[in-house]
């Protein structure tokens, strides 16, 4: 058969890199010859990007039957490559909802195990990890095999935010939650800046099972770090609305918007409005589910509205123990780069994840989208110093400009383990991406 | 409806069963790879057809399979109203122009083995007092064209057989809806350009599923494609002899 030539591949935020997507059913037949798995390609960076020298990734997405789902325990059993979104389809009705969701639903279960992905419940409920119960795998000798905290636990703790690097996910097993309704109660209020947020996400996690904030970047001195503090809970069958919630139009850009649209005076023109929009001091009421959990998927290929460069979100986590103003220090160093964020976003955690690499910590997380332009690695080696200084770490699924000292820096005991635990399952490295060839060297 | 798919595994066939069955449609799979079905009979049970899918074994290399598999699925759904065939290989011109076994099993699969399981179907829905038989060809079926020369023979031959089909026995209450796919995003078409156009499986199923309520005798699918076949039917011979479409 010939080879289909190499095509373009790109991560969300656009970073690209030359392979070839092997696409199938059969999960198992086709995992045999290739050495990393992608899904549908929302990671921000690199991580689901194929190194130079193996342009060969498998891709999840026609691997997505549900093979066993048990209405009492509420556990259920599915291929990697089920979308989160066909998930909530199928079952959100039931009354069950998958128990920690990014702010996307377009990724598979398998994506969102590689990368532990977390939600605006991770204060609560940890991530996504934390709901597994088991794996199937096949690793680097060519074993398919099935691993859980009992068995193989090594492979299975780094597999949970290991990045694809230990193995193709094959299938996955973890519970749902039950919930009321298909509504979410919302209360939202003003922040005047970013240490009433610390403050304030500290204040409501015992009470909320969701919360998260939008912060205005571009608001600098007394006002840095204002925003509106988001808190949900499911509404109850009284407080819901009796319908569904409708799915509405959603509309797509078309092509990549050009890069100046995207500039400092209509940024903050977005951020003032949004802020004003919040003109009471707190506001309440029951929406729709998608809107409060993915508002950014209401429009399709919204990564084009970056233009052709794209743009990398970085997002960091600061420990508990940096104390209050951690977050400052952090925007400060934003600002004092002349660096715009168009959208971003402050959360707290509330423990530490069951992968060797799993990201959140108790502390507070920083999200900020970042256009690319010629200063973007200096702005991102800038905030790794900062977050280095404040005992901090980054996220890897959004990651693409972190040099490699800098995440050694920041990852060293856990690194070791990791890289332990690699020499076991696969020690000639034939799980590479390319993140992992920037990052680990490999 | 009490319907009967084969294919219903991969592609189209598994995006039109799991339809099937989240409405509430009573199925039966056809496959050649037990674990392949079982897995597909667990999804289309959660998503809502619980313990009401069966699965029968049916190889379309295999014609003598053909009668007592169809009779085998007539039996595990206690009667039966439809029978759709998805499953086909598809291999490029080039692929074929180079291999004249594979071009000697495509031909036979996609054509001569469909024909036969049409036969077997046809046989069984008649015995029924009718039914809806609804099988997927092509547009390459439509016109010779140069990427798809041997596989749009296949097709061509297999639309018209069914048209036939469709003349002849209407008037006994069976009908047959030809399905024209035009490029659809699976796994078949996997490492192809998608043209403009260019399909999603759920789309295609949710429009073969309205015909087979309907029994419209041709659907395309997308809808854009009947256009675009209809155009390409119209253009001269020189003009395609430039044409690399």
């Amino acid at each position: 058969m010939p080879e289909t030539p190499l095509s373009t591949l790109q991560g969300w935020g656009r970073h690209s890199a030359q392979g070839r997507e092997r696409l199938g059913e059969d999960l198992e037949r086709i995992s045999r010859e290739v050495h990393l798995s992608r899904g549908l390609g929302r990671s921000y960076g690199d991580a689901s990007l194929p190194p130079d020298d193996q342009p060969d990734v498998l891709n999840t997405r026609f691997a997505d039957r549900l093979l066993r789902f048990d209405a009492e325990t509420a556990l259920l059993r599915a291929e990697s490559g089920l979308a989160l979104s066909e998930l909530n389809r199928l079952f959100m009705h039931r009354g069950y909802f998958t128990p920690v969701s990014p702010g996307t639903k377009f990724v598979t279960l398998g994506g969102m195990v590689a990368a532990d992905v977390h939600g605006k419940n991770q204060h609560r409920d940890g991530n996504f990890g934390d709901h597994v119960t088991s794996l199937k795998m096949r690793v680097a000798d060519g074993r398919v095999l099935e691993c859980s905290p009992e068995q193989h636990p090594d492979l299975f703790r780094a597999t949970i935010g290991g990045m694809g690097l230990t193995g193709h996910i094959l299938e996955v097993e973890f519970g749902l939650h039950r919930i009321p309704s298909q509504w979410i109660w919302q209360e939202s209020r003003r922040i005047h800046d970013i240490d009433e947020f610390q403050d304030a996400l500290e204040e409501v996690a015992p009470d909320w099972p969701y919360t998260m904030g939008w912060i205005d970047c571009l608001a600098r001195g007394k006002t840095m770090g204002r925003g509106v503090l988001m808190t949900g809970r499911w509404a109850d069958a009284l407080e819901a609305p009796s319908r569904p919630p409708k799915q509405g139009f959603r509309p797509s850009l078309r092509f990549d918007w050009p890069a100046w649209v995207l500039n400092r005076l209509t940024i903050r023109l977005f951020n003032e409005l949004y802020y004003r929009k919040q003109w009471r001091q707190r506001s309440s009421g029951v929406v729709n589910h998608e809107s409060f959990y993915y508002p950014l998927d209401a429009i399709g290929s919204w990564n084009r509205m970056y233009g052709r460069r794209g743009f990398t979100q970085y997002q960091c986590v600061l420990p508990r123990e940096a104390g209050r103003g951690s977050a400052r220090r952090v925007l400060e160093v934003l600002t004092a780069r002349g660096g715009a964020s168009f959208l971003c976003v402050i959360k707290d955690f509330g423990r530490e994840g069951r992968g060797v690499l799993s990201f959140p910590r108790p502390g507070i997380t920083l999200a900020l989208d970042i256009a690319i332009r010629d200063e973007t690695q200096a702005l991102v080696d800038a905030l790794n110093e900062q977050v280095l200084q404040e005992g901090g770490r980054i996220y890897l699924a959004k990651d693409s400009f972190t040099r490699r000292e800098h995440f050694e820096a920041m990852e060293r005991p856990r690194l070791d383990e990791f890289t332990a635990i690699r020499d076991r399952w696969d020690p000639n490295r034939r799980f590479r991406s390319a993140q992992s060839v920037r990052l680990l060297g490999d | 409806m009490k319907v009967a798919i084969l294919g219903a595994t991969k592609g189209m066939g598994r995006a039109l069963a799991r339809m099937a069955a989240e409405r509430g449609d009573e199925i039966c799979i056809l496959g050649r790879n037990s674990v392949d079905l079982e897995r597909s009979v667990a999804d289309l049970g959660v998503r809502g057809a619980g313990d009401s899918v069966g699965s029968v074994a049916c190889d379309l290399e295999k014609p003598e399979m053909f009668g007592p598999a169809i009779d085998a699925a007539r039996e595990t759904l206690g009667g039966l109203d439809a029978i759709v065939v998805t499953a086909a290989i598809f291999a490029s011109q080039e692929e074929l122009e180079a291999d004249s076994d594979l071009a000697e099993r495509l031909l036979r699969i996609d054509f001569s083995n469909t024909v036969l399981f049409c036969e077997a179907a046809k046989r069984a829905l008649l015995e029924e007092g009718g039914g809806t038989l609804c099988v997927f060809s092509s547009v390459a079926g439509e016109r010779g064209r140069k990427p798809v020369i041997i596989y749009g023979a296949a097709k061509a031959g297999l639309t018209h057989y069914l048209e036939g089909l469709d003349h002849k026995h209407r008037v006994d209450g069976l009908r047959v809806v030809t399905v024209k796919p035009g490029f659809v995003k699976t796994s078949m078409t996997a490492g192809l350009e998608p043209p403009p156009f260019a399909g999603e499986p759920d789309a295609v199923a949710r429009r073969v599923l309205g015909a087979i309520d309907r029994g419209a005798p041709v659907v395309y699918a997308p809808a854009p494609w009947r256009l675009i076949m209809a155009v390409i039917r119209a253009l001269p011979r020189a003009m395609m002899r430039r044409l690399n479409f």
